[in-house]
């Protein structure tokens, strides 16, 4: 386990090392070496400021001086640069949109699980049933459909056509309320967005839940514990969800890349002005170093995420260790 | 010739396929190729076969658009300043002119509508043959030669696979937006192309690079090998044509994916740019106005977008499905 572990954690550094470089590639030596301070400063940006972020980022050094100087100054000194368009550092911005991101992707996560999870049980159990053919119908319509769609049908149908017919449940999008300020209004608020996100992942999960409880069925241990008559409740908890629950549940770590493209869309679509409707509305004001500290903060949590997620499998699993 | 996809098991059933009355015992039993079973499985699923027709309409439209706006006598990109809007300079909705409604700019929604069939075609196709290619390419690689090719391949993918393609999209069209990326990537369809065909290198890598680790266990490896053929004959001859496959149903599933993803980038305004008639770039110019009344304008557009992934998805299943009836294609 212990080699397992630290093979993983060196797999995931490496990987972090060469994400970092990927994002300084594009934002530094993509736009080529006489143009790169002025893309980095934006349209509105002063000679003066230029210059100040042609030496900030120690852009007269060869590339390898400045990228180490970039690695430094993000891990040891938690600097992702200045934000010069709305005069703050872009941690600043960053943390102001994170618990919207944050609780977006949170709740979105539990009911992306439940949904998929129950669903895919359903199906798996009564094969062939009613309940099966229209829960995998179900579930094909939804891997189909585009968030923005889900979403923009949510606001249209959830709060629109609703509201003008005096049923005002659903809020107008881009209403936000903190959690710390009012727990229900939070949940209220988010509630078609989270939705939107969890209905279009969770399809994969029916499919993948079902398809793994049908292969566990199949297995010798099943049939042994249904012979030794075992009631078949208990097979399907203990024998069958155990076994088949565990790499859906794995999955789900590995998926934290889907789930925050899902949250960038879903923010757009509502408004909510998280990470992804951040780094949208900075395109448009071509506020460059906020777009890159944002890209760094969520590449970043997405491989410790998915290292996180190996790391329990193994765990979870011992035979993932062996490979 | 034979394409062997899972051996023993393909034969045993061309031998219980092909003769269904026990009757005509003269006849002589015919093998039949595992692609001749797979496409009469294929016919016989009706979901798949409407899904086909259906598909093979939206091609028809994308090709046939320029024709039908000649026959409107509507360009995608005229304006109908007096016709197209209302006094307010509103979009106007379904009339007799224009069937379907004009979009926010007068413009004829059912032409842009089948102008933007082209794109999502041509872009999920694209960027689909780039991932397939390049990523069969890597897994062959990696499977066949093993040891540091595999190791290297191996990291490059857990690379790939650990970059958001919706942030790299955000990040690369925010530099490439005001100078192309290292002089020649610039913003709409080269970076749809990079982003949705280059990212996705990694997926297939590994299927292929698994499939070709059982491959080359087989027996007729063993006796190409036995006599006298090279890694490369090896590799293109006896390994190749056996991952086909898996690899036509892997394309089939990729393409609505691909045609989401593509979608995605244009509603977020990083994908392909206007003037150029795109579904996500219309969803995304409806999302501010439908609130208004102008319903028509998100309506169609996301339809022909649902449809299309979903004709897709069902005929990609039904592939799957005829190519590996007990499922055990996919791992």
């Amino acid at each position: 386990m212990a080699r397992f572990l630290i093979r993983r954690v060196f797999q995931g550094l490496f990987v972090l090392v060469l994400m970092t470089f990927t994002i300084y590639a594009i934002f530094f030596l993509g736009p080529g070496p006489q143009l790169v301070a002025r893309v980095l400063a934006g349209k509105e940006a002063t000679p003066a400021q230029v210059a100040a972020i042609a030496s900030h980022f120690e852009l007269n050094q060869p590339w390898y001086v400045a990228y180490g100087h970039f690695l430094a100054q993000i891990f040891f000194h938690g600097n992702l640069g200045y934000d010069y368009y709305n005069s703050v550092p872009v941690t600043t911005s960053i943390m102001q949109a994170l618990p919207i991101t944050l609780s977006l992707v949170i709740g979105a996560a539990i009911l992306w699980l439940a949904i998929g999870l129950f669903t895919g049980i359903v199906s798996a159990v009564r094969t062939r049933s009613f309940a099966d053919r229209a829960l995998t119908a179900q579930a094909l319509l939804f891997y189909s459909m585009p968030t923005f769609v889900l979403g923009l049908l949510f606001i249209w149908i959830g709060y629109s056509v609703l509201t003008t017919h005096g049923v005002a449940i659903f809020p107008a999008p881009g209403s936000w309320t903190p959690f710390t300020t009012n727990p229900l209004a939070w949940a209220h608020d988010l509630i078609l967005p989270w939705l939107t996100i969890a209905l279009v992942s969770a399809a994969t999960y029916t499919r993948l839940t079902r398809g793994a409880m049908l292969d566990v069925f199949g297995e010798d241990y099943i049939r042994t514990a249904r012979s030794k008559g075992m009631p078949e409740k208990r097979v399907i908890v203990v024998h069958n969800l155990r076994a088949s629950l565990t790499p859906v549940v794995t999955q789900f770590g590995l998926d934290v890349g889907v789930l925050l493209g899902g949250a960038i869309i879903t923010e757009t679509v509502f408004s909510l002005p998280g990470l992804g409707w951040t780094a949208i509305k900075a395109i448009q004001s071509q506020d460059l170093p906020l777009v890159m500290g944002i890209t760094i903060v969520a590449s970043v949590a997405v491989v410790i995420l998915n290292m996180a997620a190996d790391i329990m499998y193994a765990v979870l699993d011992p035979r993932v260790r062996i490979h | 010739m034979s394409f062997n996809i899972s051996g023993a098991t393909a034969q045993v059933e061309a031998v219980s396929v092909a003769e269904p009355s026990v009757g005509e015992q003269q006849k002589t039993i015919q093998g039949k190729s595992p692609w001749v079973l797979a496409w009469r499985r294929l016919r016989r699923d009706r979901a798949s076969m409407i899904s086909l027709g259906i598909i093979i309409f939206i091609v028809v439209c994308a090709i046939a658009a320029p024709v039908f706006a000649a026959i409107t006598g509507h360009g995608n990109m005229t304006q109908y300043n007096t016709i197209g809007r209302t006094a307010a300079g509103e979009p106007v909705g379904p009339n007799s002119t224009f069937w379907l409604g004009t979009d926010s700019q007068g413009r004829d929604l059912l032409v842009r509508i089948m102008y933007g069939a082209r794109v999502s075609l041509f872009v999920g196709v694209a960027a689909t043959a780039v991932t397939v290619i390049g990523g069969t390419i890597l897994g062959l690689a990696a499977g066949f030669f093993g040891g540091w090719i595999d190791s290297v391949i191996a990291r490059f993918f857990d690379w790939l696979l650990a970059i958001p393609f919706l942030l790299l999209a955000i990040a690369l069209f925010s530099v490439a937006v005001q100078s192309p990326i290292f002089g020649f990537i610039g913003p709409g369809l080269p970076i749809v192309i990079i982003v949705l065909g280059f990212f996705g290198w990694a997926s297939v890598g590994r299927i292929v690079r698994g499939q070709v680790l059982s491959i080359k266990e087989k027996e007729y490896i063993e006796a190409a090998r036995a006599l006298g053929a090279g890694p490369w004959r090896i590799m293109f001859i006896d390994v190749l044509p056996n991952l086909l496959a898996p690899l036509i149903v892997y394309t089939t599933l990729l393409i609505p994916l691909t045609i989401v993803g593509a979608a995605s980038l244009s509603f977020l305004g990083v994908g392909v740019q206007p003037p150029t008639a795109d579904w996500g770039q219309m969803i995304n110019d409806a999302s501010g106005m439908f609130l208004y009344g102008s319903w028509w304008y998100l309506l169609f557009p996301s339809l022909a977008l649902l449809i299309t992934t979903l004709v897709f998805n069902i005929f990609g299943d039904g592939v799957r499905d005829a190519f590996d009836p007990r499922g055990d294609l996919y791992v």
